[in-house]
């Protein structure tokens, strides 16, 4: 019975549940409620708590996770997530707590929530950290806002124009949009970094902001940051720093150091919580003190009294932005994180750094015989950005044929056409958790791709043949969004 | 190859305009779609909204991307092919006849010599791969 739903298992009167007799007097729900608001039929699944057993764990093994095997999907940072995190998160004193209970019941969670801002300010060489933002998306949203109510607060409530390079994340221009600013794109230069003449040519009186990733989309650092980021505050503007690539720069240098203002981290990359099926994640923002007074509320603080420290939640902020999050964001993804920088200490967070870095460009320079290098094989950071355009056209085989080919082999592919600046991308993320072993068995599966993209190249094009499902039809799936299943009952077995 | 019709000029943001008297029809080149991949929908501009030259006038969107459509001309558009809407796969099977995307009254012909002629275009289309 395989691929089946657990509607398709559901036979009638089947149950999982062993109900006790109902010991208070029955109501008639119609009579109640009004006829008019009953269903006639109310089609769930009738199984039986083996049936949902099955269903459910042969659906997880279905799954693929970094738990199952290598992940190299670029600019999401796939890392291995330590399951120390999971058993510091599940302490009942964290676990159990309510949003609500009194600041002083709470000081070892308010603690840890403070030690983490100021980690991650000096990790980025900010002053203040907030960590209400649910996502790196969310972070650069409240940083526009911020960025916004400070101009304004300044009397220059006119700079209407956010500056973003045309390789950047498109939650980049959406943010900056969706706080009324609007967005000028400017382009890279041939080395695959911001041109800076265009940026002079963009850059007058009416600039709120630059927003640049660093190292930026295409896996390299901005080696004129310094420089940018005079030329922006030479107009009055802020420089914000997609921090969405930070795991490449940890311990090594600092954004803050650079002269950016305000970055986003995405706890859910580089510190290793879990990316979860959409949620929750975690985008703290980290500012310079001239932004420190516009942070959400409420914003834990601390106080001491002699010997005594003690930590509150301020919301009396009168220059706040206000608060972006309920309560104080997504907590027990605080506890992991503040795990993993204690855990590993400024020692290992540096080696970090240096091994994703390492482990990118092992891959780039085992590779780069057999597939393009964007931007001609520079040293990379973490990430490398191949192009699949020798074999495009050799022989039509395109960057989703390589990576529907490398699921064949039991691999989660690399991000494909981001971004979009390099033709045919395939952006390959290792991060510093994965062994040369690991890197090798990679690497090896792609150089045999290249050759089978020669030799046969109809294998690639129809692939995966290895997989539960084969080629979906994409193009099909967009066109006819249905995202309803409705079940058909005719099992009365 | 992807086809480049001899008798159409060509902006480098891989739009096609073919000219017939003072309007102009607009579309994504088949280089274009090819880098695209299947196109799954079309935001086009109302009749009559008014494009100065390389102004955006909507949006493609493909399975891989959304990319922005600029008008290689200015003027008014005087026609919108929204007829394509449920059947978005004649852009890439057919960009340069039942794919056309808008017909736009040219305000000042001058505005075309900043335009390529096909050979021009299949060089730049070569050194530039993507859209």
């Amino acid at each position: 019975m395989p691929h089946q739903t657990i509607f398709e298992k559901s036979r009638r009167g089947r149950t999982g549940a062993n109900l006790p007799e109902c010991d208070v007097p029955r109501v008639d729900a119609a009579e109640t409620l009004g006829a008019g608001a009953l269903r006639t039929s109310l089609p769930l699944p009738e199984v039986s708590e083996l049936d949902v057993v099955r269903h459910f764990t042969g659906l997880s093994h279905r799954n693929y996770s970094i738990d199952a095997g290598f992940y190299p999907l670029g600019s999401c940072t796939m890392k291995y997530n330590p399951k120390v995190n999971e058993k510091t998160a599940a302490m009942p004193g964290f676990a159990g707590l309510h949003p609500l209970q009194p600041e002083e019941t709470a000081q070892g969670a308010l603690q840890l929530i403070y030690e983490l801002q100021s980690m991650l300010a000096e990790i980025c060489g900010m002053d203040a950290t907030t960590l209400q933002p649910s996502a790196g998306a969310h972070g650069e949203l409240l940083a526009m806002m911020m960025v916004k109510a400070y101009h304004a607060e300044r009397g220059e409530a006119h700079r209407n124009i956010v500056v973003i390079p045309d390789a950047a994340h498109g939650t980049n221009p959406a943010s900056a949009a969706r706080c009324n600013f609007k967005v000028k794109g400017i382009p890279g230069n041939d080395s695959g970094r911001t041109d800076i003449a265009a940026l002079e040519k963009a850059l007058d009186g009416n600039v709120a902001a630059f927003m640049l990733t660093n190292p930026n989309t295409v896996g390299l650092f901005e080696s004129d940051i310094r420089r940018i980021c005079e030329l922006v505050h030479s107009v009055g503007g802020l420089v914000y720093c997609d921090g969405a690539n930070m795991n490449a720069m940890l311990g090594l240098t600092r954004p803050g150091d650079m002269g950016f203002d305000v970055m986003h981290f995405n706890l859910h990359k580089t510190f290793s919580t879990p990316h979860g099926g959409g949620g929750p994640g975690c985008g703290a923002v980290s500012v310079k003190k001239i932004l420190e007074p516009y942070l959400p509320t409420p914003h834990v603080v601390k106080s001491v009294v002699g010997d005594q420290a003690t930590y509150t939640l301020d919301a009396n902020r009168p220059q706040s932005i206000g608060r972006i999050h309920s309560f104080y964001g997504a907590f027990l993804l605080a506890v992991r994180a503040y795990t993993y920088i204690r855990t590993l200490g400024a020692r290992g967070i540096r080696e970090v750094g240096e091994n994703a870095v390492l482990n990118a460009n092992y891959i780039r320079a085992r590779l780069a015989d057999h597939y393009e290098v964007a931007f001609d094989n520079q040293v990379c950071m973490h990430e490398v950005v191949l192009s699949a355009t020798r074999q495009k056209v050799q022989s039509g085989v395109r960057a989703m044929d390589i990576s529907k080919r490398l699921m064949d082999y039991g691999l989660h592919p690399p991000t494909n056409y981001f971004p979009l600046i390099v033709p045919e991308a395939l952006m390959i993320e290792p991060t510093e958790t994965e062994s040369k072993q690991t890197l090798d068995h990679f690497i090896d599966v792609m150089i045999k791709i290249a050759e089978e993209a020669k030799d046969n190249p109809e294998l690639l094009k129809t692939a995966p043949h290895n997989t539960v499902v084969s080629r979906l039809d994409e193009t099909y799936a967009v066109k006819n969004l249905d995202l309803r299943y409705e079940p058909i009952f005719t099992a009365t077995e | 190859m992807a086809s480049v019709p001899s008798d159409l000029k060509y902006s480098r943001s891989h739009e096609w305009v073919r000219v017939e008297g003072d309007v102009a029809t607009i579309g994504i080149t088949d280089h274009a779609q090819a880098e695209l991949g299947d196109i799954v929908y079309l935001d086009l501009p109302e009749v009559g909204r008014i494009l100065q030259q390389d102004a955006q006038f909507g949006e493609v969107e493909s399975v891989k991307a959304v990319s922005e459509l600029f008008s290689p001309v200015g003027g008014e558009v005087v026609e919108s092919n929204t007829g394509i809407a449920d059947t978005t796969e004649v852009v890439n099977q057919d960009p340069f006849g039942g794919g056309w995307l808008i017909k736009v009254r040219i305000a000042d012909t001058a505005e075309l010599a900043s335009l390529l002629d096909a050979a021009d275009y299949e060089k730049f289309a070569n050194e530039h791969g993507g859209h």
